[in-house]
């Protein structure tokens, strides 16, 4: 049967992707962000996931003003790194597991959970930047990935507690698949930002530090924080975090914290990284 | 009954719901085709004969017409949409939050290295009456 072994939290903040792509890590702005990803990417390397499930949002790329669904999964056999006004990132062709997709499409829809289906989709920085902090630069992304894409740009996102509710499904869907797979789950965005107006450049560390010591040890009383919390708190577009619970819902309420790393600034954002892992049964 | 707004006496912040999106659609609708090359160049060629493709208001025109990043956030411009007009422009979300914060480039970026605006005094309106 397929399983969720892991659980990732990410920052997917654009400038990450660009420093990759234009071979700046090194630079003395850039070290410390990238001396952080180096355990996780040693992590995954050894645990190998089959398939990534993966929860980030689209920055007003793939989804224009016309539509905007809460929830949208990913089913197309493979998705295109979109070019979000800079050109496309050099990255490679996403894969998806196309049968695991509509699986779990089927199984959460009939769980009350009703998502958009999406046949063909462009991925943006928010799916492509997670995978190249995992997976540095390979000629092909190791592992195949679904998708799912969640309006946090549109007030209200979905709530925590939903979001939260929603991993429960996804891992129950997950979990009933028939096929030998090892998969992890990315739940990606934040930490605190805000990238608009007279506010620009909030960082909340205290908090961002709060969010991450929840996410190991009280999950429940995470997906509870209320929207104007993490408007107020963690700036306008922290509320992105609310995609980290999607991850958490799905893993075992006791899990083993594995690696964290926390940095100031990546450009305009607070980097905040987590893995999680379920105790071996 | 008035949708209730929490989130309304949070200083120097355009919450983008549902009232802003309605506003901003149009607007957010140019600026999404500048995501394109084609549209980036067509816009470039002519940007005056480019807006006035789009059923924006006089006002809107305007804002983006003048980089007024401010502005345009007001008239219900979302940032993930004003920013397709940055990158038309080469402007980096980064040089966007610093005018948009009223900061020079060098100001905001040691800013940033220093670890951010702080939340201290920043949490409401109220902090920042009398404030310059």
């Amino acid at each position: 049967m397929a399983r969720i072994t892991a659980g990732v939290g990410v920052s997917h903040v654009p400038a990450i992707g660009v420093a990759m792509d234009t071979g700046i890590t090194d630079q003395p702005y850039w070290k410390p962000v990238f001396d952080g990803f180096k355990k996780s990417r040693e992590w995954i390397k050894e645990n190998n996931p089959d398939v990534v499930f993966l929860v980030y949002n689209d920055h007003c790329t793939a989804f224009s003003a016309e539509m905007i669904p809460t929830f949208a999964l990913g089913c197309a056999a493979e998705f295109q790194p979109a070019d979000e006004g800079w050109g496309p990132r050099p990255v490679p062709v996403v894969k998806g597991h196309q049968k695991l997709a509509s699986h779990i499409a089927q199984s959460v829809i009939l769980d009350e959970f009703d998502l958009t289906i999406m046949n063909k989709m462009e991925v943006d920085h928010g799916l492509t930047v997670p995978l190249s902090v995992m997976y540095d630069q390979p000629e092909e992304w190791p592992c195949l990935v679904i998708p799912l894409c969640v309006n946090v740009v549109q007030y209200p996102a979905p709530t925590g507690n939903r979001c939260y509710n929603l991993g429960k499904a996804i891992r129950r869907a997950i979990e009933s698949y028939d096929e030998d797979l090892n998969v992890v789950i990315f739940g990606t965005g934040g930490m605190s930002h805000q990238l608009q107006f007279e506010r620009a450049g909030l960082i909340n560390p205290k908090w961002d530090k709060e969010f991450l010591d929840m996410m190991t040890s009280d999950p429940v009383k995470a997906s509870q924080i209320p929207h104007v919390e993490y408007l107020r708190e963690a700036g306008s577009e922290g509320i992105e975090l609310v995609m980290w619970h999607v991850m958490r819902g799905a893993l075992d309420e006791d899990v083993v914290e594995v690696h964290r790393h926390y940095h100031v600034p990546a450009s305009n954002t607070a980097v905040g990284h987590i893995i999680l892992e379920n105790r071996p049964k | 009954m008035a949708t209730k707004k929490d989130y309304d006496d949070i200083p120097g912040t355009y919450v983008f719901d549902a009232d802003m999106s309605r506003k901003g659609y149009h607007l957010n609708m140019f600026c999404i085709t500048l995501r394109l090359a084609t549209g980036r160049e067509a816009f470039k060629a002519d940007e005056s004969g480019y807006l006035d493709g789009f059923p924006m208001t006089p006002a809107q025109k305007q804002a983006v017409l003048d980089r007024d990043w401010n502005e345009m956030l007001r008239l219900g411009g979302n940032i993930y949409y004003t920013s397709k007009l940055g990158a038309c422009d080469g402007i980096t979300f980064q040089a966007l939050a610093a005018m948009m914060s009223g900061s020079t480039q060098e100001e905001y970026r040691a800013m940033m290295l220093a670890g951010g605006r702080p939340i201290e005094g920043n949490r409401y309106k109220s902090e920042w009456e009398g404030k310059e």
